[in-house]
């Protein structure tokens, strides 16, 4: 990716896919993407890494790590099954 | 303003030594630290051992809290200076250096073009591509991996992301553009040899 508009147009890529970027500069990548097939994946695949890592288990304590921090802090008569 | 409400609340029984709320605290946001810590120490083990230390020192110290940002804010900045002093202490680790071509201001150059979004739903939705993922999670560079963790994962606003960092909040922004365009060079890596078309 060497031409100077890629370039240019590559640190606004992140507020155009969330919806942040100005009208004028949604045009300009729009427009831009039209012609430049590499801009065009890259906007592409930017927008698929990120709804992949959305889809991301989120793993909670472990249960052996919860009733430790119970203890430590002297909260044991709080501790209850999840 | 809700939030704003309940943590004020919440604060306010725990500083006058209400156990119940502490549960209550830990109820919310324990599981939010947690993986943050796990994100940032990438060990289970030292992960668990950063949030004791955030609890214990949040808990100890609750009346230096100032209240102007959030409980979870806060809870988050003192888990990620827990997570920072412990990694501090490690060796460096030995890490491989993929040269990424940069711009000037640092935002990574993509070098990689193999249009993979397009490719079927079940593909993008194996267990292998999730594993590949959260590998290039633990390996993104610690100062991106932060503010995306923060940002990305926990939800928290870009304002609060640059409360809890110490940041700008132009910073978090910047930092998170990097992080998303260099996991994109991962995600490309990984699938281009594995899929015949972008071979030709």
């Amino acid at each position: 990716m060497t031409h100077s508009h890629c370039e240019e147009l590559l640190g606004s890529l992140s507020d155009y896919l969330d919806g942040e970027a100005s009208a004028r500069l949604c045009a300009e990548i729009t427009g831009h993407m039209a012609s430049c097939e590499r801009c065009r994946v890259v906007v592409d695949t930017l927008r698929k890494t990120v709804i992949l890592y959305h889809q991301l288990a989120r793993p909670v304590i472990p249960e052996q790590a919860r009733e430790r921090l119970y203890r430590t802090l002297d909260l044991t008569d709080y501790l209850r099954s999840r | 303003m809700a939030e704003t409400n309940h943590d004020q609340a919440l604060l306010a029984r725990i500083r006058a030594g209400d156990k119940s709320a502490c549960d209550e605290c830990i109820q919310e946001h324990a599981d939010g630290v947690y993986r943050l810590a796990l994100r940032l120490m990438r060990n289970e083990a030292e992960a668990e051992d950063v949030m004791q230390d955030a609890f214990l020192s949040a808990f100890r110290g609750i009346d230096k809290f100032d209240g102007r940002s959030s409980l979870r804010t806060w809870l988050y900045r003192i888990a990620y200076n827990a997570a920072i002093m412990r990694l501090r202490k490690r060796r460096p680790e030995l890490i491989s250096l993929d040269e990424a071509l940069e711009q000037a201001d640092g935002t990574p150059l993509p070098q990689a073009f193999f249009d993979w979004s397009s490719l079927p739903q079940r593909e993008l939705e194996k267990a292998e591509v999730r594993d590949e993922m959260e590998r290039a999670i633990r390996d993104l560079p610690e100062n991106l991996r932060a503010v995306f963790v923060m940002r990305e994962l926990e939800e928290l606003s870009t304002e609060e992301t640059a409360r809890a960092l110490g940041i700008s909040p132009e910073a978090v922004k910047t930092r998170l553009h990097r992080a998303r365009l260099w996991l994109r060079e991962r995600l490309t890596a990984y699938f281009t040899p594995r899929v015949p078309e972008a071979r030709e």
